[in-house]
This record gives C-alpha cells, sequence and structure tokens, in this order.
C-alpha cells in the first residue's frame, strides 16, 4: 500500500492557501443535503461539530459521557500556544513550526506542522470572541507565559485551567447549534462499529448507555475525534472513560493505525499508593520551575524521613547531569531519570515498588517566602495535600512519571482523511502533528486547529468532490452492509453477557496494564517487547474467556461498556508492542534501550527510521502489516537534541 | 501509610427511572485511607462482579475534580463531608474508623435517577442550549488584542466560569434550584464586553428554560454555595435576576 500525504508541493507558507483555493465548495443550499457525524466532543469534536452546523451541514454529533462538556480535554492544565508574538520576544509562525517539528523529534510532517502554526492565531481570535476569560495583565491584554522550556511566552492559559475553559467555549458553540436544530446531539451514545460501503465511510453504530438499545446513523462523512488511548497502561492521567475504540473499530475495518509505539510520559504526578488505585493525577509540570527534584545517594537513606537526609547525601540528579537546563529537562528525560534512579533501589515511593521521588519547594521558599509559592502553585498544593495527606510546604513532594498522551493515532492525510475515504480522524486520536513527542500547550491548539480551521474544510471538499457519488448510492439503515455492522457489534456484547465468568474487567486491565507498563513503558528493549508480543495475546483469551458481566444489555450497564473498551485494549496494546518492536530506534517518547548515545540520550535513526509507521490489520489472529510513509524535511535541519 | 478503617456503607441501590429503590448495606472490614471514595466503590463492585451481582452505577470520568461527572450525596451532603471537593478527590481517611455512611444519588425532580447513584442532568445541557453562549460564527472574528479587558472584569468571569456543571447546588437546594448553575454562566458571559449584546435575551432564556425544565425558584437559602466544590458564589444569582427584570421590563416597555 502506498502512502500519500497528499499535501500541497511548493512553498510551505502559501502551501495551505493554495490547497484552500484548489478546493471545490459546497454550494450553501446543498449543504444540508449532507450529513456529518463526530462521535466524540472534546475540543476537536465539539469545535468540527460546531463549525460544520454552522455552515449548514446536518451534524450528528456522540459522546459517551453525559454531557458533551465533559470530555477529557477539560483536564487539560497548563495552556494553549499561538505564534502570536504578542510580547515582541521573537515568536513568529515560524518558529512555533520550528519547535514543534524538533520537539516532535523529527518524525513529523512539515506540511501539517506548519499549518498548526499558522491557524494557532485563528484559535485565540476565536476562543477571546466566545467569551474565553483567558489571563489578562492589568492593561487589559492578553497575559502569556512560557511553558514547557520553550525560550519565548506564547502560552496563553486560564488559570491551571485552560483546558476546561476552552472546552466550555467549543461546547456552548455546539451548544448553541443544538439549539437551533442544526446539530442532533447524542449523549451517553457509544459508537460501535464503523458502517463501510462501496469502501467509504457511511455511518456508525452506537449504542444508548443509558437503554442499551443499538442504533444505526448513516452519514455522507463520519469524524472521528475520539481522543487518545493511553488507557491501555490502565493506570494513566487519562479520564476512566477514556478509550481507544472508536478507533480501533475503525482500523479493523481497515484505517490504518500510525505510530502507536509513540506515548508521552508525564513526569510530574503523584506516585501509585496501593492496588486499588484507579488512576494518576498530574500535577502541572510548571511546579518544575520552583522545584527541585532530588532522591537520596545512598539506597539505605529511602526509608528515612526527608528532613532527616542531610544534603550532602541528596542527589539532584537532573541539576547534576544536565547543568545548563537543570530541573527544567524536557518530559521525555525528567520522566525516564527517574525511572532509572528508582531502578538503582534509590526510589523513595510506597513500598514495595517504591516508585517516587522528591520535587522539593524548600530552597523556593527560603528564598521567595512561603507567599510567593502559595500565589504561584497554593491550587496545586492544595490538590497534593488533599490526595496524599502530606504538606508540601513542609516536606517534598512526592512525584513519578504516568502515561499522559499518546501521538501516535489513526493516520490522516494533509486532509485529516484516513486512507478510507470519507472517514476523518482529529484531535489526539490522529497522529499526525506531534511527531514522537508532544510539547506542552500543543494539544489544545491541535484539537482546535483541527476542529475549527482544518476539517470544515477539508470534509467540504470531499462532499463537493464524491457528492454525485453519495448521493447515487443512498445508505438505508437497513443497508446490508449497515446490517452486517449491527450484527457484529451486538454478537460481540452478547459474548460478553454470555460468559461465565470470574472476575469483572478492570481485573484483566489492570494486568494489562502492568505488562505495558513494565515492557512497553519508559524504556523498551527487544526482549521485553517480544515478552509483551507473547504474553498480551495470553492475556487477551484469558480474559475473553473469564471475563464476566452481570445484568443485562438493555440497560445502563458500566460493565459491559467497560469489557467492550478492555477487548480493545488488549488488542491495541499488542500492536503498541509490534510497533515499538519494528522501530529500532530511540525517538521522543519512544525509548529504545539498546539506541542510546554514550551519554544515555536517545539516539535516532535517520537514515532507516525517519518515516511514519502506518499498521494495517490482518484479521485475528494474523500479524498485521507494517507501511510506510517517508518523511520529507525540507525545512528543518534534523539535528540531535541536546539539553547538557 | 495504606492504614485501613472499618466501615458500613448504605447505598442506594435503584434498577431503573422508574423502580423503587431502597439502601444496600455493605460491612467493610479494611478500607485503605488513600483510597478516593470512588476507589472504594469500585472495590465493592469487583467483589459484586465476582459473585454475579450486579455492581452499583455511579458516574464518574476524569477522577481529578474538574469534569464534573461524579456526584452523590453522601451523608446528607453533596460530594460528603469536605468542603471544595468534588467526590473524586474525597478521600477515605476523612471518615472515622468504624463510622456509617449513608450513600444516596442527587436528588430532583429535573434530575431523574438512571440507575443507582447516576442522574440525568441533560436539563443543565437544555439551560446552555437556550442562551449560555455568545452568538459567533467560527471565522475571523478580529485580533483577540483588539478589546482590552480589565484584569478585575476578566478574573470575575474566569471565577464564575470555573462552574463544572455538576449538580451539586441542585441537590443542596431544598427547592432543588438550578439558579447557582444558570447564574454562573450568566456572569461568565454577561461580564465580558464580548457578552453585552445578548445579556438580556441570555438572561431571559436561560431562566425561563431552567423553570420549564423542572428546577425550582431560588429563595435565597444559600445551601448551594456550600454544597458547591469549586466555590461558586451567591452573589451571581443576585446578577442574574437583575438581568433577568431587566429582560423582562424591557421586552413589556418595547
Amino acid at each position: 500500500m502506498e502512502l500519500h500525504s497528499n499535501a500541497p508541493t511548493g512553498p510551505i507558507e502559501t502551501a495551505w492557501d493554495r490547497h484552500r483555493f484548489e478546493m471545490k465548495l459546497v454550494n450553501p443550499a446543498n449543504k444540508r443535503k449532507f450529513t456529518v457525524i463526530v462521535v466524540g466532543t472534546g475540543l476537536a469534536g465539539a469545535s468540527a461539530a460546531a463549525t460544520m452546523g454552522e455552515l449548514g451541514y446536518n451534524v450528528k454529533a456522540f459522546c459517551f459521557q453525559d454531557s458533551a462538556r465533559r470530555a477529557h480535554s477539560i483536564a487539560a492544565q497548563g495552556g494553549i500556544n499561538a505564534a502570536k508574538n504578542y510580547q515582541g520576544d521573537g515568536d513568529s509562525i515560524y518558529r512555533l513550526f520550528y519547535d514543534t517539528v524538533k520537539g516532535g523529534d523529527f518524525r513529523s510532517r512539515e506540511r501539517n506542522v506548519y499549518r498548526l502554526a499558522q491557524v494557532s492565531v485563528s484559535i485565540i481570535d476565536q476562543a477571546v470572541a466566545q467569551g474565553v476569560p483567558f489571563a489578562r495583565e492589568y492593561g487589559g491584554l492578553l497575559a502569556n507565559r512560557s511553558f514547557g522550556g520553550a525560550q519565548v511566552s506564547r502560552t496563553f492559559y486560564a488559570r491551571g485551567q485552560t483546558g476546561q475553559q476552552l472546552l466550555l467555549g467549543a461546547y456552548q458553540a455546539l451548544a448553541r447549534q443544538v439549539g437551533l436544530g442544526q446539530v442532533e446531539l447524542h449523549e451517553r451514545t457509544e459508537m460501535l462499529e464503523l458502517i463501510l460501503v462501496d469502501g467509504r465511510a457511511r455511518g456508525v453504530i452506537t449504542r444508548n448507555l443509558k437503554t442499551g438499545q443499538i442504533d444505526t446513523h448513516t452519514a455522507d462523512a463520519v469524524v472521528l475525534a475520539t481522543g487518545g488511548y493511553g488507557n491501555v497502561y490502565f493506570l494513566s492521567t487519562n479520564a476512566k472513560g477514556s478509550n481507544g475504540s472508536a478507533a480501533w473499530r475503525a482500523h479493523r475495518k481497515g484505517a490504518l493505525f500510525a505510530n502507536p509505539c509513540y506515548t508521552q510520559i508525564h513526569p510530574t504526578c503523584l506516585p501509585v499508593h496501593g492496588e486499588g488505585q484507579s488512576k494518576l493525577t498530574l500535577m502541572s509540570e510548571s511546579l518544575r520551575n520552583d522545584g527541585r527534584v532530588w532522591v537520596p545517594k545512598n539506597a539505605a537513606d529511602v526509608t528515612k524521613r526527608p528532613q532527616d537526609i542531610p544534603e550532602a547525601d541528596r542527589d539532584y540528579y537532573l541539576e547534576r547531569k544536565y547543568p545548563a537546563f537543570g530541573n527544567l529537562v524536557p518530559r521525555d528525560i525528567a520522566a525516564r531519570n527517574a525511572k532509572d534512579v528508582c531502578d538503582e533501589g534509590r526510589g523513595v515511593g510506597y513500598p514495595p515498588e517504591r516508585e517516587a521521588v522528591y520535587l522539593d519547594f524548600a530552597d523556593a521558599i527560603n528564598r521567595l517566602g512561603q507567599h510567593t509559592i502559595e500565589e504561584r502553585y497554593g491550587n496545586l498544593f492544595e490538590m497534593y495535600e488533599r490526595i496524599t495527606d502530606e504538606d508540601p510546604y513542609k516536606t517534598p513532594m512526592k512525584i513519578y512519571p504516568a502515561v499522559h498522551y499518546t501521538m501516535g493515532g489513526l493516520w490522516v492525510d494533509y486532509n485529516l482523511q484516513s486512507n478510507i475515504p470519507g472517514l476523518f480522524v482529529a484531535g489526539e486520536a490522529n497522529f499526525s502533528d506531534h511527531g514522537a513527542n508532544r510539547l506542552g500547550a500543543s494539544a489544545l491548539m491541535q484539537g482546535l486547529a483541527d476542529g475549527y480551521f482544518v476539517l470544515p474544510y477539508t470534509i467540504g471538499n470531499y462532499l463537493a468532490r464524491a457528492g454525485r457519488d453519495l448521493a447515487k448510492t443512498p445508505v438505508a439503515e437497513d443497508h446490508a452492509d449497515a446490517r452486517s455492522a449491527k450484527a457484529e457489534a451486538e454478537g460481540r456484547l452478547k459474548a460478553f453477557l454470555d460468559n461465565p465468568g470470574s472476575h469483572g474487567p478492570d481485573h484483566f486491565h489492570r494486568r494489562l496494564g502492568k505488562l505495558m507498563w513494565e515492557y512497553v513503558g519508559m524504556a523498551r528493549d527487544k526482549a521485553g517487547l517480544q515478552k509483551a508480543i507473547e504474553e498480551i495475546p495470553k492475556l487477551r483469551e484469558e480474559f475473553h474467556a473469564k471475563v464476566r458481566v452481570p445484568g443485562s444489555g438493555a440497560s445502563f450497564n458500566q460493565t459491559l461498556e467497560k469489557a467492550n473498551r478492555v477487548a480493545d485494549f488488549m488488542e491495541l496494546g499488542e500492536l503498541m508492542a509490534r510497533d515499538a518492536l519494528a522501530r529500532e530506534e530511540s525517538a521522543g517518547g519512544h525509548f529504545r534501550v539498546e539506541y542510546q548515545t554514550e551519554e544515555g540520550e536517545a539516539r535516532r535513526n535517520d537514515d532507516d527510521f525517519a518515516h511514519v509507521a502506518a499498521w494495517e490489520w490482518t484479521g485475528k489472529g494474523n500479524t498485521p502489516t507494517r507501511h510506510v510513509e517517508d518523511l520529507d524535511f525540507e525545512y528543518v535541519k534534523l539535528s540531535q537534541r541536546s539539553y547538557k | 501509610m495504606s492504614q485501613t478503617i472499618k466501615l458500613t456503607l448504605n447505598i442506594w441501590r435503584q434498577a431503573g427511572p422508574n423502580a423503587s429503590g431502597q439502601f444496600q448495606k455493605f460491612h467493610r472490614d479494611a478500607v485503605s485511607k488513600d483510597a478516593s471514595f470512588l476507589e472504594a466503590l469500585d472495590e465493592i463492585n469487583e467483589e459484586l462482579i465476582q459473585k454475579g451481582e450486579e455492581p452499583i452505577a455511579f458516574d464518574h470520568d476524569c477522577r481529578e475534580g474538574i469534569c464534573g461527572m461524579c456526584g452523590m450525596v453522601i451523608n446528607g451532603m453533596p460530594h460528603g463531608p469536605r468542603t471544595l471537593t468534588t467526590t473524586c478527590q474525597l478521600h477515605m481517611r476523612e471518615f472515622k474508623d468504624g463510622a456509617e455512611v449513608w450513600v444516596e444519588p442527587w436528588r430532583a425532580t429535573a434530575f431523574p435517577v438512571i440507575k443507582d447513584l447516576a442522574v440525568d442532568r441533560s436539563a443543565f445541557d437544555q439551560i446552555i442550549q437556550a442562551g449560555g453562549y455568545i452568538s459567533i460564527n467560527t471565522g475571523s472574528p478580529g485580533d483577540a488584542n483588539e478589546i482590552p479587558i480589565p484584569k478585575a472584569v476578566a478574573d470575575l468571569s474566569m471565577d464564575a466560569a470555573t462552574c463544572i456543571g455538576c449538580g451539586a447546588c441542585v441537590a443542596a437546594c431544598p427547592n432543588a434550584s438550578a439558579m447557582l448553575f444558570t447564574s454562573a454562566k450568566a456572569t461568565h458571559l454577561g461580564v465580558l464586553p464580548q457578552g453585552q449584546a445578548e445579556r438580556l435575551s441570555r438572561a431571559r432564556a436561560m431562566v425561563e428554560t431552567m423553570e420549564t425544565a423542572g428546577f425550582g425558584g431560588c429563595t435565597n437559602h444559600g445551601e448551594c454555595e456550600a454544597a458547591c466544590p469549586k466555590g461558586i458564589s451567591v452573589d451571581y444569582i443576585a446578577r442574574l435576576n437583575r438581568d433577568y427584570l431587566k429582560a423582562v421590563v424591557v421586552s413589556q416597555t418595547t
């Protein structure tokens, strides 16, 4: 299979403009004749659904939560990047583009990233017009901060709740279209299957989670904006309901899954406290601006109270190894170093694993006073105290890395269309713009860029060009392909309900998570990945044989929802391991122990792996096929990241 | 760490919207003090599933206090005994060893029970759909810094905008009024320059939808603010009342 990015050639600065001009338009009067389905109502989904509704298309939007406002975009804390250069500190569209390609360790498509940087400025204008209350200076203009090690202040924020405020903006735009009758919104409704007719995406099979009713929704185009798959690891900073099922169902129908091994591990999360733990909480990495990371020099000291360990016996390992960047090294480096010191037996977390390191504010409090620290991080300190019952003003925080974001996702071209015509993928669900590592404050930017400013154009172009074909083959709910998709979904649910079983889905999900964290986690090697590829299918078989789902399918049944999602994680986890095994290099969030520099840093292999790996489903029990899209770097010179 | 306590949990079980419900008693011998309230329920649920019984249904998602999906009345208090805390952020160390705990769903006509502790809060969405937005299409609205907004105004707007839409205010109100929720949205948008054009029509549309959705009226008990995990202020209700009255008067005189 040949993969074409369909990105325009010629000068990158005008590529998107030229591409838009070459698009066919849908006559305003004809827009209402087209139905577009949007699955997911986070930043990407809500913004796409609202905008498509405003343009006059019939839109059907779906979310599994009880309200569109709850999508997990809401939890993003730090901010959103945009190349406004309001601070006059040297930022530009080109610099944001450059930083994003470099930060992604040269594994993203230049033209997509350039467009992202271009539309970033429009996102801020749009959000402000909607009433998003970004932080402001006393003069009334928008405030910015530097974030995640960026050398310019390009991050816009709304306290520590930027994701919440941007999502509410998009949710309100969507609610307006619902009120106007332009969008039909289905809450508590989950996609079970994709409907393909003549190779095109023509609808979805859904389950109403309240009543259990399974319905067929047909359409002219389908958008998946269903988020990432970090919950493969069971413990992550994702919401409990976040899942990879919509993407996985599309993958099983032929959509390629790109770079599944690229996982972002966030360095500053609360450590695991015990077996019953259900989720990991992220603490904004802005804490590293003032906190100093350390562990005891001697493993024998790990059981001592931190205040009893004298300065001379502490190892501020980030400051020691990276004197230039110190505690502010990028996420992947901070995370991996925490793992290394814990692997050496110097971790200070809860026994028996003891996986945690100290983040100490004592120096900052001495230097700046408690008041300043309280002003900067008060809400975070309070959250920490609430969860751990320890006062971080008095004793150092304990932190440990956790799975946070997945850069991989369904393969899409420049139009955000998958290899299935009519199936578009947006936000974290696609693989596109972050390469092997996403920069802080760029997830919100990408979700909204896709939904507000890319899809409304590219879907229009698709409908204008395919309109005649689509009109010739109207797909009714009882179309044979829709019926078979529905039967497939019903069969899957019935199998869970009929299974005698012994344990709930969480029992198996936890075990999958442990396998993934151990073998496909922060540092991977060949033997471990092969072990994962051996063990996951065994666990999957055990899961299907022993999972127990009480209750019926014709009612609110959260165990059934969970079992169905875990079944897909069991397959997706294996693909992640296969992708990690095949990528014989280290890049961004993918660190292979065998491929590192003498200094222990990630070593890319640009000769053999400057490409996107896109996997094709070849049937149950078969080895998937790896396809390749080569990446060209015309503008940004490939170089080795160095933070020494 | 990982000390445990003994608890007796009385949890509301209701098979469906029209079924009658009752409390089911669970004796727990070793609940980890470090567990969150929802993790304690997870543990009960895994045991129920292993016995082939239906687990306790409850809504939850982010488990970090921001999505607004979780919520249950614990010992008579929405989201439980700790102030400014959602149910998912409540930890078992808040309870005394040997305590008896009563757990119920939000109770309000406008929030019918779906199952056990899960309720239908779509009435909140209807209020937003009626006018809780600024009418602007995606396009080119002009540069974001064109209209300076005094920091104090932006901060007030942000204070109001932190509402997570969980519904604790409704559950706490003797009248099951949604005025705190509605006024927070009206204030968030109504104090901003961008929100002025629709300020009165927005207030009117939202209040009227709130009433038809089955919420009660506000009679100034103030229970809502006390229960709100985000500390949303009742002052916003006075603002909304002013705008609503103005809207009604304006429509009668023009």
